[in-house]
């Protein structure tokens, strides 16, 4: 398994309305589902947000597998949470007592919403990156973010930072490969041995990559002080964020089901 | 003569299984012989990167076998150990994966890898330091006080102090100006020579293949559509062309030639050649010779080269000038 | 024809922490004409590279002058006029490429020189059809190949619509089929829009294909003319470790012998025209 085969980004091309909506759009929505998520209580509430994101996905195309697959990295946390929550909430209503473990009906209710919240928290972020380009990601953060430059934060700096690192983070993958194979070839062993003899076998793989990441920062900056690069002063884009109608509509519903879900919450539901 | 490396029936693909699917190489056969100095050509994506990396068995093969003096490599994890360091590689750039403090230190990581003793590490490492022209005084120095062609030449060195019995060199000469290709190629002829050791030599230079190998390999789409001597694989120009890799300079001026009707021997590839293959014409004759067969002249030497004086310390010259950049 | 770049008596040496450094460039007076494609051969360490980051004020004199189109590199005012008139092309594509899809990183410049937006469109689609990677502007430059990606790098470049285009050893990193796709959008770039091109190369066959060749050594131009006349001097360039092309080698080779053979012809198509005159 070569280190190239990871996928990065995880962006799936495409044409579907959730695609076409401008970035800061779908980042303003992610946000108010997440407001909504914390506001549920109960069923109904878990219900209307489970059948928003069933239609969002639904509408962006993007495969139900890929999804369920990006939670895979997640299955620990999600597990023990759920312990946690199962083990340790107090409640009237005992189901089982085992040696110092008391399950209560609340802390099944409590682990099983737990768990709901973190699989619609995470597959609605996935949507985000899965139909947005790293590249329209960044423009829609540094546009959001845009009032915080009157607060001093480098908010143009901080973008760029972000999307260079988009940028170079496959060059860097496949230097990692690159050089792993040339030590190898000189008999280098990664595989056995101790963990401090494997901490240690790194060593010939680490120098080399930071020697490379150093001098390609040093070019790239060189590069793009040719390219007439003097900070995020006067700087014209050559796409547009422009919100449309359909952007409109989108935060609007947004807003009316963080509203509604609120609303429902609070008499429990 | 039984081949020292050789794969059999040799098929590699990526990423099996998914929509990237891709086969580099296709049940491929490829043999090398005991001492022989061998060229592999082909261009970016021809699958001749995959080839050698199953060589050393950095690679598994997805079906065939590589056998290593009539071994199957992937026997038992010991024979793909050993065989790593029986078959030497020097990847593209060997300068980028340096990370010792000392030139020294380097060049011994491999010979420390296989377990020799201090004494056995140490004669290697002056050894191999030797044949690619670094001197004592250097291997002291951290290898990042060096220039690009001296930090080439450790990379190399670092390979060599394995002493392997097959020597693969991919692209050694890639972006180096004309001194530090000699100086490169002349490394690599001593230690064949010294060590009668196979060399593998990957290039995307006709002319630099055309006057230092024996045979040539050509790798295509996956598979080996041509090989043989030089001679024998440069007549086939226009497959070449059709390949993206053509053929040497002279060989395409000795084609011209025959096409504004010149009786000239077509298979000649070096400079050497072609001046001798011009005498030789004159000798016979302003157009008398169109009768008399082209014979198979005597081989020139492979190395033969172009024999204008070149300054004498031009290396030293070169290497010291690039310190300071 | 008037110069976009001019030289008087530069002079470079790399300030260290121990000290100055030797002495890199030594006294470069040199003229450029606008519209010409200029060819800079020399060894590595010759001081061919210093003097291509002095064209664009990467690198300032440590003594003489450097013009841009009349104006002095040492201007902090004019440093973006500058370099919107001389771009720059580096040997490492992957290092110069700076977003990461191919449109977004040729819109990169027009960008920071405050161009409009539907301005800057046009750029990028002239730009890149320009070197032929216009079918390809939505994808990610590193799924591209080194050659691809260096055109793109060149699309980067003039998307800036600059007069004259400095690339460093271009093709250094490519294989065959990159190197005269690089080429051949490089010539292009000089016949059909009259860019200045000023080529940094250790290839004897790309220089040749330029109008004018300034040979380097030493941090010194050691020759300087048309590339059939400056490859006659087999010796000279040998002497500051160059070779010339395989046509040249075989016809000094025969003159050496006594025979009478023009050294000045460089193609395949010369070189076979000679031997034929020859043997006729």
């Amino acid at each position: 398994m070569a280190l190239k085969d990871i996928t990065l980004g995880q962006y799936f091309p495409g044409n579907s309305v959730v695609h076409r909506l401008d970035p800061r759009t779908k980042l303003i929505a992610v946000m108010l589902y997440i407001v909504a998520l914390f506001l549920c209580e109960f069923f109904l509430t878990y219900a209307i947000l489970f059948l928003t994101l069933c239609a969002c996905i639904k509408l962006s195309g993007v495969p139900v597998k890929s999804i369920v697959r990006g939670m895979k990295p997640v299955v620990f946390i999600v597990v023990f949470t759920a312990l946690l929550n199962l083990f340790y909430t107090p409640g009237e209503h005992v189901l089982v007592k085992l040696w110092i473990f008391t399950i209560t009906l609340e802390g099944v209710f409590s682990a099983f919403f737990m768990v709901v919240r973190i699989l619609m928290l995470i597959s609605g972020t996935f949507l985000l990156t899965y139909t947005t380009s790293p590249i329209l990601l960044t423009d829609g953060l540094e546009s959001l973010m845009g009032p915080l430059k009157k607060v001093k934060v480098p908010v143009h700096e901080l973008a760029m930072m972000m999307s260079i690192a988009l940028r170079m983070i496959p060059t860097l993958i496949e230097e990692t490969d690159k050089i792993m194979s040339a030590q190898k070839a000189r008999g280098a062993d990664f595989e056995s041995g101790s963990l401090l003899q494997r901490a240690k076998a790194l060593i010939p793989i680490l120098v080399p990559l930071f020697i490379s990441a150093f001098r390609r920062a040093d070019e790239l900056a060189v590069a793009m002080e040719c390219r007439c690069y003097h900070g995020g002063e006067g700087r014209t884009r050559m796409r547009q964020l422009r919100y449309q109608a359909n952007d409109r509509r989108t935060i609007a519903a947004f807003l009316a089901l963080t509203v509604l879900v609120g609303v429902l919450g609070h008499f429990g539901l | 003569m039984d081949p020292i490396i050789e794969t059999k029936g040799l098929t590699h693909t990526y990423s099996a299984g998914t929509p990237f699917e891709h086969t580099a190489l296709d049940s491929v056969d490829f043999a090398a012989y005991p001492g022989e100095y061998l060229g592999v050509i082909g261009h970016t994506g021809s699958g001749k990167s995959t080839l050698i990396q199953h060589l050393n068995g950095l690679l598994k093969p997805t079906s065939g076998q590589v056998l290593f003096q009539g071994q199957d490599i992937w026997s038992d994890p010991k024979t793909t150990r050993r065989t790593r360091f029986q078959v030497g590689l020097v990847f593209q750039y060997p300068e980028y994966q340096l990370f010792e403090e000392t030139v020294y230190k380097d060049i011994s990581f491999g010979p420390r890898n296989m377990g020799l003793d201090e004494g056995e590490i140490d004669r290697r490492v002056r050894q191999a330091a030797y044949f690619v022209g670094l001197r004592d005084d250097q291997l002291d120095k951290s290898p990042f006080e060096l220039s690009g062609g001296q930090k080439r030449r450790v990379a190399i060195a670092g390979v060599i102090a394995m002493e392997p019995k097959v020597l693969i060199l991919d692209e050694p000469t890639a972006g180096l100006d004309p001194v530090g290709v000699e100086a490169i190629l002349s490394n690599i002829r001593d230690y064949h020579q010294a060590r009668g050791a196979t060399i593998i030599l990957v290039s995307h230079s006709m002319e630099e293949v055309a006057r230092t190998v024996d045979r040539l390999v050509v790798v295509n789409d996956a598979r080996i559509p041509l090989q043989g001597t030089p001679r024998e694989v440069f007549r086939h120009g226009e497959q070449l062309e059709a390949m993206g890799l053509g053929v040497p300079q002279m060989t395409r001026v000795f084609h011209r030639l025959r096409a504004l009707d010149v009786d000239v021997d077509p298979s000649v590839y070096t400079v050497e050649q072609a001046r001798a293959a011009i005498l030789d014409a004159l000798e016979r004759g302003p157009r008398k010779a169109e009768n008399r067969l082209c014979g198979e002249r005597k081989k020139e030497p492979a190395d033969m080269e172009f024999s204008a004086p070149v300054a004498e310390n031009g290396m030293e010259q070169a290497s010291s000038d690039e310190g300071v950049r | 024809m008037q110069n976009i770049i001019q030289t008087q008596d530069l002079r470079f040496a790399y300030t260290g922490p121990e000290g100055v450094s030797p002495v890199v460039l030594d006294g470069v007076t040199l003229s450029i004409a606008e519209g010409s494609f200029v060819a800079v051969l020399g060894h590595n360490g010759s001081g061919k590279s210093t003097l291509a980051k002095h064209m664009n004020a990467i690198l300032l004199p440590s003594g003489g002058t450097v013009y841009v189109d009349g104006v002095d590199t040492r201007d902090e005012e004019k440093l973006l006029d500058i370099r919107r008139t001389v771009g720059m092309v580096f040997q490492n594509p992957d290092n110069q490429i700076v977003a990461n899809v191919v449109e977004e990183d040729v819109a990169f410049a027009p960008e920071n020189l405050g161009v409009p937006p539907a301005e800057i469109r046009q750029r990028v689609d002239d730009a890149l059809k320009a070197v032929g990677m216009y079918k390809f502007r939505e994808h990610a430059p590193h799924l591209l190949s080194g050659g691809q990606k260096q055109r793109v790098a060149i699309a980067g470049v003039i998307a800036m619509r600059p007069r004259c285009v400095v690339l460093d050893e271009p093709t250094a990193m490519l294989d065959p089929i990159g190197r005269a796709d690089v080429m051949r959008t490089i010539k292009a770039l000089n016949r059909e829009r009259g860019v200045t091109v000023v080529l940094i190369t250790h290839h004897m066959d790309e220089a040749a294909q330029a109008d004018r060749l300034i040979v380097m050594s030493k941090g010194k131009i050691v020759a300087d003319g048309a590339p059939k006349q400056v490859f006659q001097d087999v010796e000279g360039l040998a002497t500051v470790g160059l070779t010339v092309p395989q046509t040249t080698q075989l016809l000094w080779q025969l003159r050496q012998e006594g025979l009478d053979v023009p050294l000045d012809a460089l193609s395949d198509e010369e070189c076979a025209q000679a031997l034929a005159a020859l043997l006729a």
